[in-house]
């Protein structure tokens, strides 16, 4: 097709700043008129102009009155950034054009100016949008809107955010039929699938592949210290890394979760000689904090960044000229994604270094540098959108005015990921919304939403409109809680610590946060009082990163690795590392199954290495540790990776055939899934979602938890008396998505054919080490702690000198 | 029955592990915190429908108390509906449940903050229950001994040796005995909470509830080490 010409002024001011359009550019420019676009490009080609250019033409081209451009970003920081670099050719254009963004930091004041009089170009992300949409004067908001664009959708595709958006969407298209819609993503396995939730059901889709650029330059990082068997706080690397920072101009270190992050921002400092200033970024600190690093990033003030996910997305951060990934890429898919981060310049290749944290990460890396070298990205499909953002988004419809239910239906199907909604289930959502939809109808005189007699529906209580607004979007934080300095008369917070890391903190106890060692002073009206600490080994902060989606293509490459005799392809200390395996116990093949048995922290540890795939192995914990605790062995967790699942508990298991019987596994099915932590987690996040749950009370966040009570007791009643409930339906929904069907599981017992080496040592095996890092742990209920109280009482007692 | 016995003013108690107690001499099961009603009226304030299954669950479990310990009187402490609205509100089910319950025995229910007048039930209604040499109140009063009392809630947190476990407990000293809120949604508070650790004496004890109850001594708040301590 014909690539679109280049107004004028627009082909001037490029020219001014010797540029050249790209020509996915002028591509996009071509299909303006198109109900909808997606494009594809690699970071720094120019992909948000490449979004934004039909609607600065349109606009230089005829004044417009009211909203034009919705632009929609994951990140609060990145419309922030988008609304700095659209200003510069606006105003050296001499363009009338007015910009905003608005987001959940933005003053109350300014959020009304909006609503009553709206910029050109509005930039928001998908939360701030659902509430705009929720309001009874969102017709006259988005009277005119021509265009919307949604940026980095390869990244919101992955969540329900990204199905909460294009909920909102369909609300918009009703509001202005006319609105085209344009995605931009980065390089992903599937756009097609990108291109079906993007795109009004069944309207057609283009999609634009810009050209990717050259391969990335990206290597292991080579260090005088080798990495220890297990652990995850690279510390071995520290003088390597620094000695890149010192070659390069700007370096991103990313690590997996926050603790890694802050552990290694520690040591880095300590091994910081020449004071470079190096600074960290992740998400429990405080947000002037972040602020002030971004900002310093932004002058190109620092020489290297520590931090998490948080910086993921395409933020323009300037000069980033190298990418450390600390610890194993899991995902093939965002190490390439990260790696675009480094410089930005297009048609120069992106440099990166990977740093693995143990050796069996030396191992992943070397897997996933194939990968990369084949082109072989990884994901996992989603199914069809999930029914918690849907109820949630009726109600947020009944907030902006009375409704009709066809008419509603007819919206929400016509995004894609609910075009195949039934009927029925769409009911059954409005008769959760509106009375609760239990099987006992106990709410008629306190129903949410009343039909009225013309058949529209509508809230009961228009004061509840407030209520659903505030309890809006699908991001589930954990309780988290405030640090700060104790007699810092309200100084700036230092960050955010999970609540349930604060509870196992006892006064006296250090940690790690914003890089500096603290002393934990006490609690004080929801607020962690700290003070500093001079300490050199603090105890380390446990809050949770993210958990990365893992890929089963990794372990297939990695179980083809272990049938070599020798490695040569590995670094020595590695290859000698995996001979001490096979000495020790054996190394893990395709059709046996190895279980090792070692006992470590007073627990019995059971290691099942069946290199299925994360979701298989976390199905096989939950069914395995069912039959645990019915053979008495008091199981209390696990923990599932892509190779193995280990289990801890009270009492070694000593014979493993009988754990692996299919027929009685198959039995333990229907009670595993009702009873365990996995689903009880899936229900507070899907109670929250659908609007059961409060997340903010008008009043201000519930403090603590004396006046509420757990959602386990509301999971629990409803299994007890209503286990059909659309929100248990929901939630088994949900947690199949983390798992797989038995019929998986008895494929891998097929293979297996009963052929089981249980392998007993008495200490902790070199494969096994890394497992007791990771995240996701699944807590197992029962005997155990029974058992452990029962000890614990007469314990307490004996040292009383009381007798029970 | 596992029970946990201990003795208040001379008398001996039993602490179930569904957090009800057991006064055998007298045949008297004391529950504390029913909140019955307690969905219905979040629906009418707050606009929310959690499951309306509360009030049966809670009163299945009295039930079962009933059933183990043939009980002849029945005390409950107070807060025994959500509020006055809530228990006009039960369903006819739970009403005539309630009745069967009641049958055949003597039922007293003291006032709480949440019910702080007399509801359509049968029973005696009264502010307070003495039988000496123990009384049944619904908040502790202190300085007081032989008193048997439950509004707080309390919970405890025990760190065993591998696992940090959290559980609804009765607290008891010398003077006082706190019951655990029976009802299903009930929340807890803290044995550590001022309220809690500034009411009960040094030596107290707790019982944690479930499947089998446990006994041990009161988790307290760490004190600096330079502050006296209170009693």
């Amino acid at each position: 097709m014909a690539q679109g010409t280049l107004p004028r002024q627009f082909h001037d001011w490029f020219a001014s700043r010797g540029w050249r359009a790209h020509p996915h550019q002028l591509d996009m420019l071509a299909r303006a008129d198109d109900p909808c676009t997606l494009l594809i490009a690699p970071t720094g080609g120019g992909k948000t102009m490449a979004g934004f250019l039909p609607s600065l033409v349109d606009l230089a081209d005829s004044p417009h009155q009211g909203l034009h451009t919705l632009y929609i970003s994951p990140l609060k920081a990145l419309a922030a950034d988008i609304k700095r670099n659209l200003r510069t050719p606006v105003e050296e254009m001499g363009l009338d054009i007015r910009i905003d963004d608005r987001t959940g930091d933005t003053s109350n004041t300014r959020k009304k100016a909006q609503r009553a009089d709206p910029p050109h170009i509005l930039l928001t992300t998908p939360e701030s949008l659902a509430l705009l949409t929720s309001y009874e004067d969102a017709a006259r908001t988005f009277k005119g809107l021509k265009r919307v664009i949604v940026d980095e959708i390869h990244a919101l595709a992955e969540s329900k955010r990204g199905d909460q958006l294009m909920l909102a969407l369909a609300r918009l298209q009703s509001l202005c039929p006319d609105l085209r819609r344009v995605g931009l993503s980065a390089t992903v396995d599937d756009p097609e699938a990108i291109a079906r939730l993007l795109a009004r059901n069944p309207d057609p889709c283009n999609i634009l592949m810009a050209d990717p650029g050259p391969d990335p330059d990206i290597a292991m990082l080579q260090t005088e210290e080798h990495p220890p068997w297990s652990g995850g706080g690279a510390a071995y690397a520290i003088p390597a890394v620094m000695e890149q920072i010192k070659r390069h101009k700007t370096t991103l270190i990313f690590h997996n979760t926050r603790a890694q992050a802050e552990i290694f921002f520690h040591n880095l400092w300590l091994a910081n000689e020449d004071a470079l200033p190096i600074g960290i970024h992740h998400g429990s600190l405080d947000r002037q904090q972040r602020e002030k690093v971004e900002a310093a990033m932004v002058r190109g003030d620092l020489r290297a960044i520590v931090c998490t996910g948080s910086l993921d997305l395409g933020i323009d951060w300037g000069d980033v000229d190298l990418v450390i990934q600390v610890g194993a890429p899991k995902n093939v898919k965002r190490l390439v994604q990260r790696i675009g981060r480094a410089n930005h310049r297009y048609n120069a290749p992106s440099k990166a270094l990977l740093v693995p944290a143990n050796r069996f990460e030396v191992i992943e890396c070397v897997a996933a540098l194939q990968a990369v070298r084949d082109h072989d990205l990884d994901g996992d499909p989603r199914g069809p959108g999930p029914r918690d953002v849907l109820c949630q988004h009726i109600l947020l419809a009944a907030a902006s005015g009375p409704f009709d239910a066809d008419d509603l239906f007819d919206e929400m199907t016509s995004a894609g990921a609910y075009a195949d909604l039934p009927r029925s289930q769409f009911d059954a959502c409005l008769d959760f919304c509106a009375t609760g939809g239990y099987a006992l109808k106990a709410y008629d005189r306190w129903q949410r939403l009343l039909q009225r007699p013309d058949g529209l529906w509508q809230l009961r209580d228009p004061r509840a409109a407030a209520q659903i607004r505030m309890n809006a979007g699908t991001i589930q934080d954990s309780d988290t809680l405030k640090v700060r300095l104790k007699r810092s008369r309200g100084g700036r917070p230092l960050g955010e610590v999970e609540e349930g890391f604060a509870a196992s903190l006892t006064p006296g106890d250090t940690f790690l946060i914003g890089g500096q060692i603290v002393r934990y002073e006490g609690l004080r009206e929801m607020t962690v009082e700290v003070s500093r600490n001079a300490a050199k080994k603090p105890k380390i902060a446990t809050f949770s990163g993210t958990k990365f989606a893992t890929s089963t293509q990794l372990s297939h490459r990695i179980l083809k690795l272990f049938r070599q005799d020798d490695w040569p392809d590995l670094p020595q200390h590695t290859a000698d590392w995996l001979h001490l395996q096979r000495a020790m116990s054996q190394l893990p093949s395709h059709d046996r199954l190895l279980v090792e048995s070692f006992p470590r922290d007073g627990r019995e540890n059971l290691c099942v290495y069946g290199f299925a795939g994360r979701n298989a192995q976390q199905t096989l914990g939950l069914l395995l540790t069912k039959r645990m605790e019915d053979l008495g062995l008091a199981p209390m967790g696990f923990v599932s990776t892509d190779y193995a699942t280990l289990i801890w508990g009270l009492d070694a298991v000593t014979d493993p055939t009988p754990l692996f019987d299919p027929h009685v596994l198959r039995e333990g099915v229907d009670g595993w899934l009702a009873g365990n932590a996995l689903m009880k987690r899936s229900f507070r996040s899907a109670a929250t979602i659908a609007g059961l749950i409060e997340r903010n009370s008008p009043q201000g966040r519930k403090s603590g938890r004396q006046a509420t009570f757990s959602s386990d007791i509301l999971y629990d009643t409803l299994l007890k008396y209503d286990p059909d409930h659309l929100l248990m339906q929901i939630t088994r929904d949900e947690a199949m998505r983390g798992l797989v069907d038995f019929s998986r599981i008895e494929e891998m017992l097929a293979r297996i054919d009963g052929r089981i080496d249980l392998v007993r040592t008495d200490h902790v095996t070199p494969l096994s080490a890394p497992l007791f890092l990771e995240v996701g742990k699944v807590r197992v209920d029962g005997e155990a702690e029974e058992r452990l109280l029962a000890e614990e009482s007469e314990r307490l007692l004996n040292d009383a000198g009381l007798s029970a | 029955m596992q029970t946990v016995p201990f003795t208040l003013a001379g008398t001996r108690l039993d602490a179930l592990g569904s957090g009800a107690l057991w006064w055998e001499e007298r045949r008297i099961l004391c529950v504390s915190d029913l909140h019955l009603g307690k969905s219905e009226r979040v629906a009418r304030r707050k606009g929310t429908t959690l499951p309306p299954y509360d009030t049966r669950d809670t009163l299945l479990r009295l039930e079962n108390d009933l059933r183990q310990t043939n009980a002849s009187t029945v005390v409950c402490l107070g807060d025994s509906f959500d509020d006055l609205e809530a228990a006009d509100a039960l369903s006819d089910a739970e009403r005539l449940w309630i009745s069967r319950l009641q049958a055949g025995r003597q039922w007293i229910w003291i006032e709480g903050n949440h019910d702080p007048g007399p509801v359509e039930f049968g029973g005696s209604h009264l502010a307070e229950f003495p039988l000496p040499p123990l009384t049944f109140r619904h908040i502790a009063k202190p300085g007081k001994s032989g008193e048997i009392s439950g509004h707080y809630h309390p919970k405890v947190r025990i760190q065993t040796r591998l696992r940090s476990i959290s559980r609804p407990a009765f607290l008891f000293d010398s003077d006082r005995v706190i019951l655990p809120a029976y009802g299903t949604y009930t929340g807890g508070l803290r044995s550590t909470d001022e309220a809690l650790d500034g009411l009960m004496r040094n030596e107290a004890r707790a019982i944690v509830t479930g499947q089998v109850p446990r006994l041990v001594p009161m988790p307290r708040q760490i004190k600096p080490a330079s502050s006296s301590s209170g009693r």
